[in-house]
């Protein structure tokens, strides 16, 4: 076993260790519910950690791999959560067989949210730095907003349509009102489960860390590490962010349907700017650029807040403080060298000298 | 006539918008971060002027100072505890640093004050004006709105171009090395840029809690955000681009409310942004730096 796994290339050792480990730990949390050994609290907040990691793993395709700074995923993210939320509410009848309903969900997630990734994509990127994350910002809120002022209904004649409020769909015998603007869309069918969270996380987690080992991966680096130079050698920096931008988007859509299939009520409030926010909070804790860090991140910031819930009011508070204290850790220059002159590694090789004199 | 005294408003609001844009501006111009914490120092300007007028029952003169002088002393401790450490580092290091100090303020403030929302009571004791008989309504607070944001925008530009602090400002935001080599004290510039900036946060908190009294723990984000937008808008590092951009950021909102949609007025604000940076990548009055290989 150990001289097969010698013979892979690094990377893909690293990919296997990864993989091992989410479906070891997806293996465990199944046997703990199946025990009835975890708390329904903890069950929660599984199905959360799992989407908030790809969404994590998504943005860390734009912010790390792409480098640029987006403040609007919460956009793509709202974008599937509710293209695949409607079509479910609308099929929910018709495609009585729960894994076909909503492996086209997730589809329609993942592809409704690429052609905006795609379209903002196109618009966007010929900014850059914080004028690009500006306007991230602003197509997500614009998004939100959006959302929140569109009603659409469906009865014998078909869809309709409006901007106003529900009276005015003027939806005839039998009618549906689907979206209610700002109350969003109510009773979506419960179909996100473990499995198929854990399932689309290794999937995705294996695109990601096979796209930056490829061709196209290296040219997306390029392009962040000198947008110039790159051109110079012949790499269209157009088509090669907007394929990053893409990517990204689909995954994010696919987490927004994996969101949405998990709650009661959606509304586009949960989509503002707070929640990119929180995402590039796991992507920069996890570390920039840091596939496996961005899960790790999502993990643990998701359990953190329940678990400081016996501070009650002073838990975010705590939280707030912690993630100064960490960025501080982490970037500080004398905290930086205080870590290198005192990590285990150094301590080892000091006792193993030690010992040799 | 409602269109002028829709455009009398917006520019009122964006005067407010303005000062916190100057505050932004700065910030990002000389220290090079985007200073998210920027709209919740107006929060807690706001629970100042709330604690001194209401709770300890002061007079109105009284809580503007001190929301003032609290602010401004809280612009320096955030830049000296948390941002400092971190000059070094990548600037996505140290916008989810500012990031923290948001929800730090802002759960503070919850902890202190509770959800509920307070009231906090005019400062600007005005009355509406009527004009044309009684067709044009200008609201007190917009007669003191705009002279004081004139005026802040005069003295800072006069500040930045002749004082010897200011001109330290233009070098540091140019060439830190070079600033360096030319004796100018980077930590202190940079403290006092953050000091004038949060100063003129609280003035902006006054202004706007005077216009719009309800105070909650969020009520910075929102203001904060279009702060950032106008600064943008304007062309980031750029003075009267902040200026420019929040007047007319607070003129697109209002007509935008009262013309096209209430509920999609921030829609209209953001889409109106992204087509002036389509066609002006840099901001209205931003410079437009070449790239060197």
């Amino acid at each position: 076993m150990a001289k097969y796994l010698s013979k892979l290339s690094k990377s893909t050792r690293s990919n296997l260790y990864t993989v091992t480990a989410i479906l070891a730990a997806y293996i465990i949390f199944t046997v703990l519910i199946a025990t009835g050994n975890m708390s329904n609290l903890l069950q929660g907040l599984l199905i959360q950690i799992f989407y908030y990691a790809i969404l994590a793993i998504s943005l860390n395709l734009t912010v790390g791999i792409l480098g640029e700074l987006s403040l609007g995923h919460a956009g793509f993210m709202c974008i599937g959560a509710f293209t695949s939320a409607f079509f479910s509410k609308c099929t929910v009848d018709i495609i009585t067989i729960t894994w076909i309903r909503f492996t086209i969900a997730l589809i329609i997630g993942a592809i409704s949210a690429a052609i905006f990734g795609a379209f903002i994509g196109f618009v966007v990127l010929r900014l850059r730095g914080d004028y690009l994350a500006i306007v991230t910002l602003a197509f997500g809120e614009i998004i939100k907003n959006v959302i929140n002022v569109l009603y659409i209904g469906i009865d014998q004649s078909g869809f309709k349509f409006s901007v106003k409020d529900s009276v005015s769909l003027n939806l005839g015998e039998g009618g549906q009102a689907i979206m209610n603007g700002p109350q969003g869309i109510f009773g979506t069918p419960n179909d996100t489960n473990l499995t198929i969270c854990v399932f689309l996380l290794i999937l995705f987690y294996i695109i990601i860390s096979n796209l930056v080992n490829s061709r196209s991966g290296r040219a997306i680096m390029a392009i962040r590490d000198n947008r110039i130079a790159a051109e110079s050698i012949g790499i269209n920096i157009t088509k090669f962010k907007l394929l990053a931008f893409t990517i990204s988007a689909a995954m994010a859509g696919v987490a927004g349907t994996l969101f949405s299939h998990n709650i009661t009520i959606l509304d586009s409030k949960k989509f503002g700017y707070n929640q990119s926010i929180m995402i590039l909070v796991f992507v920069v804790l996890g570390g920039i650029g840091n596939i496996r860090g961005s899960i790790i991140a999502a993990a643990i910031l998701t359990l953190l807040p329940e678990y400081l819930r016996f501070l009650e009011n002073y838990r975010m508070l705590i939280y707030a403080v912690v993630l100064i204290i960490i960025m501080i850790i982490n970037w500080n220059p004398t905290c930086i060298a205080w870590r290198k002159k005192y990590s285990i590694r150094n301590l080892l090789s000091a006792i193993n000298k030690k010992k040799e004199a | 006539m409602s269109f002028i005294s829709y455009l009398i408003k917006g520019i009122s609001l964006g005067s407010v918008y303005a000062i916190i844009a100057l505050g932004y501006t700065m910030v990002y111009g000389i220290a090079k971060m985007l200073n998210f914490a920027h709209g919740d120092v107006i929060m807690v300007g706001g629970y100042i002027l709330f604690t001194v007028m209401t709770s300890l029952g002061q007079s109105p003169i009284l809580a503007v100072l001190a929301s003032i002088v609290f602010c401004t002393l809280l612009g320096i401790t955030i830049e000296r505890i948390a941002y400092k450490p971190l000059r070094k580092a990548s600037s996505l290091a140290v916008l989810i640093t500012a990031i923290g100090v948001s929800y730090l303020l802002q759960n503070l403030a919850l902890i202190i004050y509770g959800t509920e929302t307070k009231f906090v009571t005019s400062v600007i004791p005005i009355p509406t004006i009527k004009l044309a008989g009684g067709n044009l309504a200008i609201p007190g607070q917009t007669l003191v709105t705009i002279p004081v944001c004139i005026v802040i925008m005069v003295s800072l530009t006069v500040f930045i171009r002749k004082s010897k602090t200011g001109r330290g400002m233009i070098a540091v935001s140019e060439d830190k090395g070079a600033a360096v080599l030319m004796g100018v004290n980077i930590n202190k510039t940079i403290a006092i840029t953050f000091a004038i900036g949060s100063a003129l946060a609280a003035v902006a908190s006054v202004l706007m809690f005077s216009s719009y009294p309800s105070l909650t723990p969020t009520s910075g984000a929102m203001p904060g955000i279009k702060a950032f937008v106008a600064a943008v808008f304007g062309g980031i590092g750029s003075i009267p681009g902040a200026m420019i951009g929040g007047i007319l950021l607070g003129i697109i909102e209002i007509l935008g409310r009262a013309y096209i949609s209430s509920q999609l007025a921030d829609a209209i604000v953001f889409l109106i942004l992204i087509l002036v940076l389509l066609i002006k990548p840099a901001g209205i009055l931003g410079r437009k730096m070449n790239e060197k290989v």
